[in-house]
């Protein structure tokens, strides 16, 4: 290599990380703002841990208890939504801000739109039906089997719960088993047990 | 291979087409260029093929938003009374290594091959994709850009 070239090399600009994620950052910013992205993401806290929100432009998609599976849920969602995925706190201001509401007493009902895309047939019925148990209140695995059209399907409905995409939002925590076991919960029977408590649904 | 979610590719390609683009076009102008390079990426992104090569493909978007920046630099006036620093000179509390003010001087062609070279370490065929052109042209420009630099360096 000459001279030249070995200038050219050392005096390139250097690398710089901060510019370029705050470049990055704003990209993503703008794509959310713009419409220009199908699929937005950002963790949101909660008094249970940090959870993932994901909304599309219809609504709501997930809210997920795993957040170090964060990146896999995105993969999974690149193929069956959109790879037009950006970071967006914003984009999911609405659904932190009812959350927070939501655990310091203050909602009773989230006012937000669901994107029912990820589930179909009978689990989305399941899903559907659960969304309108109310608040402070618990039902059965046997009755939202029943109201989702398959009062024999308990089970079937009991594995639709346990894949919950929005948990909390269309509230699986409030379904139980007959004879009052608590029964199953895809963030584990601690937290069902905290979310029940705080609607009083549940003697502490 | 699938095509992974948009923010991950931004955030595995955001450093060197921040680097490439400082090179092409200064840093004042590099974060225009970043947007306008990531924003065009994101809509044409779920028609990429599978196994499509994302680093030479955001380079060529990238490449090509250093050119119309250029361009557009030379169209807008230059102001009288506030003399233009021209190229070379960049962030006023951060002045640029003298060398790559020459390079920003060079023809767009024989810029993007010396920012592509030394600067995305790219060998001649990538960087041929990302410039569209031929491999042979994209050498000929290399070698025109460095026969072109040494005259005028030092």
């Amino acid at each position: 290599m000459t001279n030249l070239e070995h200038a050219l090399r050392d005096s390139a600009p250097p690398a710089d990380a901060t510019a370029a994620a705050t470049a990055a950052r704003r990209v993503a910013a703008r794509a959310a703002e713009r419409g220009a992205a199908d699929v937005a993401y950002a963790i949101v806290p909660s008094p249970m841990g940090a959870l993932a929100g994901v909304c599309s432009r219809r609504g709501l998609l997930c809210l997920s208890y795993r957040v170090e599976r964060l990146d896999g849920l995105l993969d999974s969602l690149a193929g069956a939504v959109s790879p037009r995925i950006v970071e967006s706190p914003a984009r999911l201001d609405p659904v932190a801000r009812q959350l927070e509401e939501y655990f310091a007493g203050r909602r009773r009902q989230f006012e937000l739109p669901i994107d029912w895309s990820l589930s179909r047939g009978f689990a989305r019925r399941v899903l559907r039906a659960t969304a309108d148990v109310p608040y402070g209140t618990a039902t059965t695995y046997t009755d939202i089997a029943g109201r989702a059209g398959s009062p024999l399907a308990v089970r079937a409905a009991g594995n639709a719960l346990a894949r919950n995409p929005v948990p909390i939002v269309v509230p699986c925590h409030r379904v139980l088993r007959v004879g009052g076991g608590l029964g199953g919960y895809a963030g584990g029977l601690e937290r069902k047990r905290f979310l029940l408590k705080l609607e009083g649904a549940l003697e502490g | 291979m699938p095509l992974p979610p948009f923010q991950r590719f931004l955030d595995e390609h955001r450093d060197p087409v921040w680097r490439f683009l400082v090179a092409l076009v200064g840093r004042q102008e590099a974060d225009d260029c970043f947007q306008e390079t990531f924003l065009s990426a994101l809509r044409a992104y779920p028609r990429l093929g599978d196994g499509a090569n994302l680093q030479a493909w955001v380079l060529t978007i990238a490449h090509r938003k250093a050119i119309d920046s250029h361009r557009g630099r030379i169209r807008r006036p230059v102001p009288v009374a506030d003399a233009d620093p021209g190229p070379a000179a960049d962030d006023p509390g951060r002045p640029e290594p003298e060398l790559w003010g020459l390079v920003r001087g060079l023809p767009p062609k024989q810029r993007a091959a010396v920012a592509l070279r030394f600067v995305a370490d790219l060998p001649h065929l990538e960087a041929a994709r990302v410039m569209g052109c031929s491999e042979a042209a994209a050498r000929r420009n290399l070698h025109a850009a460095l026969t072109r630099l040494r005259k005028e360096w030092r």
